[in-house]
């Protein structure tokens, strides 16, 4: 019976690096069962609030509650997984060398080869981590985070720089650890997997949480669902482009205007017999559904890469 | 399913130590190769050779070299006068016998300690040959003390030597890498208990100091005759403390810093001087009377200074105890310093 028991709590976090203000209160929590995710540029403070969570950085305010401990209270580093942003593990040990190892520090975890059949890493078993993949090394990150057992589990961008079918590996992890019970928190630039894998999200930028809610929550925040991208020639003005019926935006993205609007069957005509009446050529239009690449790009004004 | 009967995380990070170095091939080169190899060609340069004869030359007298020629420990040349005076200059001879008249004359080179031995021992069996007889009765006694050659005093330094950076390397290096591999943050986080990290650095060691001990005694022992006067037990005490003095200085180097280069430079900083200073290959009794307080204050001139008493004179481990609290010193200091300093990321 999944619990709704506050996994962890955090208010108020602060964290300043000699005059960087990298986090500036930051409220979070988590509950059983859920997958978290926190979302934000580079540089918004994801890593520093991870981090802090894990006990790995001290923090300047705010209070932490993990099952009811500080954080990097031994009773908290028993019961959670973790994969770092950047680790590397040593080279010349075999992938269920470092499984092991890892196995080692906790008193009540997974039996090693289990695991490692279940991040399918059982014909690298022997291998060396110089010689594995960036999927491969991904996944034995996952492995050694998975090992002790833990109810836990925190992710640092668990599959940036990885090729879509690897990560498609890693989610399948990650939703199975959920599946079995498992409480989850990452952080990520990606909104498909922020989509895919999040209960509930947390978009931060300059230290701080710009807005939070469920994937699907946060989109309906727009206020419209979808998106008409079109370029004219000349270029319609935006404030005839906001006149037009059901559209709640306009925003420019290089040469076109993005419409947000409510509804395409009302937008699209009217907007295809205003640049008829204005005697302007279209070049291009498409109309897709707002996702949260848009929600981003609206409370930050940047997209999510290139912030 | 859980697993509730995992190994110690003192065996497995001990193992991941071990592995680790057995891995690299170039860290086994330096630790294991590297000091066999220079005991090798040191020990054959500076090997003990049969005495070197006394060379004589003879001008133009094949009477007179031929009397000398009995003489084994004489090596007897014969040359026209201008040409033997050229050989004397050239130090080919230690000196030139000729006659003239009745009058057998020596010429050397007064300064030249060879000169004045070879001086002695022509006339000697020059007045035997003709009859002289010896006056008193005596008998020569040919002594070689044992631990007294070259590579006696050679291999218990090359074991300080191989002790002190076989420690630093395998300790501070192998930290700082970890620690700028982020290796160390993430072992953090987990339950580890940090005092099994620590100790697991000393425990490896441990056993690497087995082996590099074992092979290089016994490498002096069987390829140039290096004995142990005194007893293994002591030879083995005083390598684990020097051992342990070496790892709390590569332990406090790897306190804190996050670069290898870094790290790198502060070890050539301490092992530098001491390869210097420390009597590796040459007695540091060679230095100036001032320095000498400090250069017994070295972890590596105590760990040798002991050694070679042990090794060459058979000393007792109780005679050792101002270099045994010199190292343990080494040992404790700096790891106290480590440990309350040391940074985990
Ligand atoms: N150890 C540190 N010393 C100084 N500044 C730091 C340190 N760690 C982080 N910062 C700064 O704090 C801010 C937040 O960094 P953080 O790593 O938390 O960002 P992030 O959201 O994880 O970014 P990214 O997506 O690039 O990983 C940045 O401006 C960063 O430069
Ligand atoms: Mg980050």
């Amino acid at each position: 019976m999944p619990d709704t028991t506050a996994v962890l709590t955090c208010t108020a976090l602060k964290k300043s690096f000699a005059g960087v203000h990298a986090v500036q209160g930051v409220d979070l929590d988590l509950v059983a069962g859920e997958c978290f995710g926190m979302l934000g540029p580079n540089g918004a403070g994801k890593t520093t609030t991870i981090e802090i969570l894990e006990g790995l950085t001290e923090l300047d305010g705010g209070e932490v509650r993990i099952f009811g401990h500080a954080p990097g209270d031994v009773r908290v580093r028993e019961r959670v997984g973790i994969a770092l942003q950047e680790t590397e593990l040593p080279d010349r040990l075999s992938v269920v060398e470092c499984v092991r190892l890892f196995r080692s520090f906790y008193a009540r975890g997974r039996e090693v080869d289990a695991v490692i059949k279940h991040l399918e890493l059982d014909e690298k078993r022997d291998a060396r981590v110089a010689k594995l993949s960036g999927g491969q090394r991904q996944r034995l990150a996952l492995a050694c985070a998975l090992v002790g057992n833990p109810d836990l589990l925190f992710l640092d961008e668990p599959t940036t720089g990885l090729d879509p079918q690897a990560r498609l590996k890693v989610w399948e992890i990650v939703l199975a650890f959920k599946a079995g019970g498992g409480t989850v928190l990452l952080t990520t630039h990606y909104m498909e997997e922020a989509a895919r894998l999040c209960d509930r999200l947390a978009v931060l930028d300059h230290g701080r949480v710009i807005a939070r809610g469920s994937p699907k929550g946060l989109i309906a925040s727009l206020g419209a669902a979808h998106v008409i991208e079109v370029i004219t020639s000349p270029a319609l003005d935006d404030a005839a482009l906001g006149a037009l019926p059901s559209v709640v935006r306009v925003s420019a993205k290089a040469d076109a205007r993005v419409l947000h609007a409510a509804d395409v069957s009302a937008a699209l005509p009217a907007l295809l017999s205003l640049a008829a009446s204005r005697g302007a050529h279209v070049k291009h239009v498409s109309t897709r559904e707002a996702t949260l690449e848009d929600v981003f790009v609206h409370l930050t004004g940047a997209g999510l890469r290139d912030a | 399913m859980p697993d509730s009967s995992p190994s110690s995380s003192l065996v497995e990070l001990t193992r991941m130590r071990v592995l680790m170095f057995v891995r690299d091939p170039g860290a086994v080169f330096w630790v294991f190769g590297f000091p066999l190899v220079l005991a090798f060609v040191l020990g054959l340069a500076f090997r003990n050779r049969p005495p070197d004869p006394m060379h004589v030359v003879v001008a133009d007298d094949p009477a007179l070299a031929a009397q000398l020629k009995a003489d084994v420990t004489l090596a007897v040349d014969e040359a026209p006068l201008d040409d033997a005076r050229w050989k004397l200059r050239r130090a080919q001879a230690d000196v030139l016998v000729y006659r003239s008249g009745g009058t057998v004359t020596y010429r050397y080179d007064e300064t030249r300690p060879e000169g004045r031995v070879a001086r002695l021992a022509v006339e000697r069996a020059l007045e035997r040959a003709n009859g002289r007889a010896d006056t008193l009765s005596s008998a020569d006694e040919k002594v070689s003390e044992p631990g007294s050659r070259y590579i006696d005093f050679l291999v218990p330094g090359l074991i300080g030597m191989n002790l002190m950076g076989s420690s630093l390397w395998g300790i501070a290096y192998s930290l700082v890498d970890a620690r700028k591999k982020k290796l160390l943050k993430r072992l953090a986080a987990t339950p580890m208990k940090r005092s099994d990290f620590l100790l697991s650095i000393l425990l490896s060691r441990l056993v690497f100091l087995g082996f590099e001990l074992v092979a290089l005694v016994a490498i002096g022992w069987l390829a140039f005759g290096v004995a142990v006067q005194g007893s293994l037990a002591a030879v083995a005490v005083l390598s684990l403390l020097g051992g342990l003095g070496f790892a709390g200085i590569a332990m406090l180097i790897g306190a804190r810093t996050a670069s290898t280069e870094t790290a790198g430079g502060l070890m050539n900083l301490v092992m530098m001087p001491m390869y210097l200073l420390s009597g590796a290959f040459f007695s540091s009794k060679h230095f100036p009377d001032v320095l000498q307080p400090f250069i017994k204050a070295l972890p590596l001139t105590a760990l040798n200074d002991s050694l070679r008493a042990v090794i060459n004179e058979g000393a007792s481990l109780g005679s050792q105890r101002v270099p045994i609290a010199i190292m343990a010193a080494w040992g404790l200091v700096p790891f106290v310093i480590a440990l309350r300093t040391f940074r985990w990321q």
